[in-house]
């Protein structure tokens, strides 16, 4: 009996010590990379990179149109893709019935978030490009983007409204509640949190996507500063990428200074959500 | 709640805009000054998609037109050729990069959708063989050895460096070379093994020729390819070899890739054309003729600079007056 006690304990502990190794693999191989970027790409940092137009000089060339851009994305990917995918969520959880089309619209989503990317931009290609006639445009690159985050957005939206207590909704319909006002102002407020980190996850991939945007024909080399959705446009991704194949030494710099900017970018919008869901649990008060 | 962030969002971006917004108008206008001088302003855009080889030789010479003509808004993406030339046929795109002539099914979409086009030489881009500073017996390499390491049937069999000729030492060999989806891959391959993307599958591949740099020069035993302007940015790293095709047409001997042996075509077969394409019904815009005309006035300076080698006189005199020819009768139409 004792030394059956023993050997499980011994195996609490060894799980333990594995958790933590892997733990802190993860950890040192992200440290790796972060602070090799840094070091190389820091210097570069200087206002002349972000205000200067694609060149074929490194020390020349710099992000300013395809950093527009990719806040252009953003922000328009999160305009559609939100809405549609938080209501898409609530519905599926909230008003959809248990049946048999259900589960199949279910299985359907969680298969669509494994899709790769690059078809989304082959059907974008077609539908929203010729089509629809959109043009290789920002509308268009946001389109395509949505589509590819729609998935995660429903999915996320879904698991964090089941994790509320049954008994908050049940509590709110005695008090008289309908069903929107209970989703309105006690579900939803209570599942912020983990609705804000999938919608945030889902923009931060969205704004590191190059594949489907090569595919519907996003540019590299523009000059003209994107003014409207209907403008063509350049992304940080594919820069970064370009910039990482060329043979001169200085682009290679220049790409890794650009990854911090694309960092940064994932960093603030993280460190938003943060801020938000510790403001908004404040104020939920049970 | 959810409005307040995307309103923070868009102020932010708007300030962004308005800023840079500012700063370019200056810029445009210090421009148009200086290009005063210059023959009649014209306005539109230009439209360029295709290959990323080709890539940096029109982003230079757009960033000197912008100099010239500051109005005409030139683009370029970069689909890669196949993608470009989808794009080309249907007639979407003014000109495409090409770093190979364009296939028979491209060129039946370009007819079925009535694009007519012209292609234009406009550089030579080399392809270096490559091994490490301390590997001391290869110092040049016939095609049909190179064959002998890289064709299919080698895969598994040919693994040590005096399989390929007997007075190399009994060491491994080690490949590096572009991975199959590259434009360089199909290259090396037709030009060596005699068929395009057919290889041995057993070597190490990389899209980005950085990576092949890196792993060449810290392995003894490693031979790779890649592009010239590669070797040019890591000679102290790498050691070139001598390319001997065994015809005495194209000279004697092993031959290493340089500007001379690429532009007399001595450095054969490892040399390829780079082409761009232009799109008839666009050939007819005063604007695309501004640009194509600079590109042809200008591609030899500026591919060097990129890293590629440039056209003979001969051969840029040639191009030229192609272009001229294909803009009489196009504005004749």
């Amino acid at each position: 009996m004792k030394q059956k006690f023993d050997i499980n304990r011994f195996k609490d502990n060894m799980f333990k010590y594995f958790g933590l190794a892997c733990t802190l693999f993860g950890l040192a191989v992200l440290s790796i990379f972060l602070i090799n970027i840094l070091i190389e790409g820091l210097g570069r940092l200087n206002w002349q990179f972000f205000s200067s137009l694609p060149s074929r000089m490194p020390e020349k060339s710099g992000i300013l149109i395809c950093l527009l851009g990719s806040i252009w994305i953003m922000v328009l990917t999160a305009i559609i893709a939100v809405p549609l995918g938080v209501a898409s969520g609530i519905f599926l959880e909230e008003y959809g019935k248990k049946n048999k089309i259900a589960s199949f619209i279910e299985i359907n989503i969680s298969n669509l978030a494994g899709v790769p990317s690059i078809i989304y931009g082959l059907l974008a290609l077609e539908i929203f490009v010729r089509i629809l006639g959109l043009g290789k445009s920002l509308l268009a690159g946001s389109l395509t983007l949505s589509l590819l985050i729609l998935p995660i957005i429903i999915v996320s939206t879904r698991e964090a409204i089941k994790a509320v207590p049954k008994s908050i909704r049940e509590a709110s319909y005695a008090l008289g509640g309908t069903k929107w006002q209970t989703i309105r102002f006690q579900v939803l407020p209570a599942a912020s949190g983990g609705l804000l980190t999938g919608v945030i996850l889902a923009i931060s991939r969205a704004v590191g996507e190059s594949a489907p945007l090569i595919v519907i024909g996003a540019l590299l080399y523009i000059t003209t500063i994107p003014t409207s959705p209907m403008d063509d446009f350049a992304v940080m991704p594919i820069q970064i990428f370009n910039w990482l194949s060329r043979p001169q030494k200085g682009f290679i710099e220049n790409a890794t200074a650009a990854i911090i900017v694309l960092l940064l970018i994932t960093f603030i919008m993280n460190g938003l959500a943060i801020y938000l869901r510790n403001r908004w649990q404040k104020k939920i008060k049970w | 709640m959810k409005k307040t962030t995307l309103l923070s969002l868009f102020s932010i971006s708007v300030a962004l805009l308005a800023t840079s917004c500012g700063g370019n108008k200056s810029e445009k206008k210090a421009e148009e000054t200086n290009g005063a001088a210059q023959e009649q302003k014209l306005a539109g855009a230009v439209n360029i998609d295709g290959s990323s080889t080709v890539y940096p030789i029109t982003e230079a010479v757009a960033e000197e037109f912008r100099k010239v003509q500051a109005d005409i808004k030139v683009t370029a993406g970069l689909s890669g050729t196949g993608g470009g030339f989808k794009k080309f046929g249907r007639g979407e795109t003014d000109i495409n990069d090409a770093s190979r002539p364009i296939k028979k099914a491209e060129d039946s979409l370009a007819k079925a959708n009535n694009v007519s086009y012209v292609d234009l030489m406009i550089a030579y881009d080399g392809l270096a063989v490559v091994v490490n500073p301390k590997n001391e017996w290869c110092k040049d390499i016939t095609v049909a050895e190179l064959k002998k390491m890289w064709e299919p049937a080698a895969q598994g069999k040919i693994k040590k460096w005096n399989q390929i000729r007997a007075s190399w030492p009994n060491e491994e060999i080690h490949l590096f070379g572009a991975g199959v989806e590259s434009g360089t891959y199909d290259y090396f391959t037709e030009a060596i093994v005699g068929k395009s993307h057919s290889s041995r599958g057993d070597y190490t591949a990389s899209e980005d020729d950085n990576v092949l740099v890196q792993g060449i020069s810290s392995d003894k035993n490693a031979l790779g390819f890649f592009g010239l302007a590669y070797f040019e940015e890591n000679k102290d790293k790498l050691k070139l070899v001598g390319v001997d095709d065994e015809k005495d047409e194209n000279g004697k001997g092993p031959m290493t890739p340089s500007i001379e042996s690429v532009k007399n075509k001595t450095y054969a077969p490892l040399a390829r054309p780079l082409f761009i394409y232009v799109n008839s019904a666009a050939g007819k815009r005063k604007e695309v003729q501004a640009f194509v005309d600079f590109y042809m006035d200008n591609t030899g300076a500026l591919t060097k600079q990129v890293g590629y080698i440039p056209l003979s006189d001969e051969e840029t005199a040639k191009e030229k007056s192609k272009w001229a020819d294909f803009v009489k009768s196009v504005s004749a139409q």
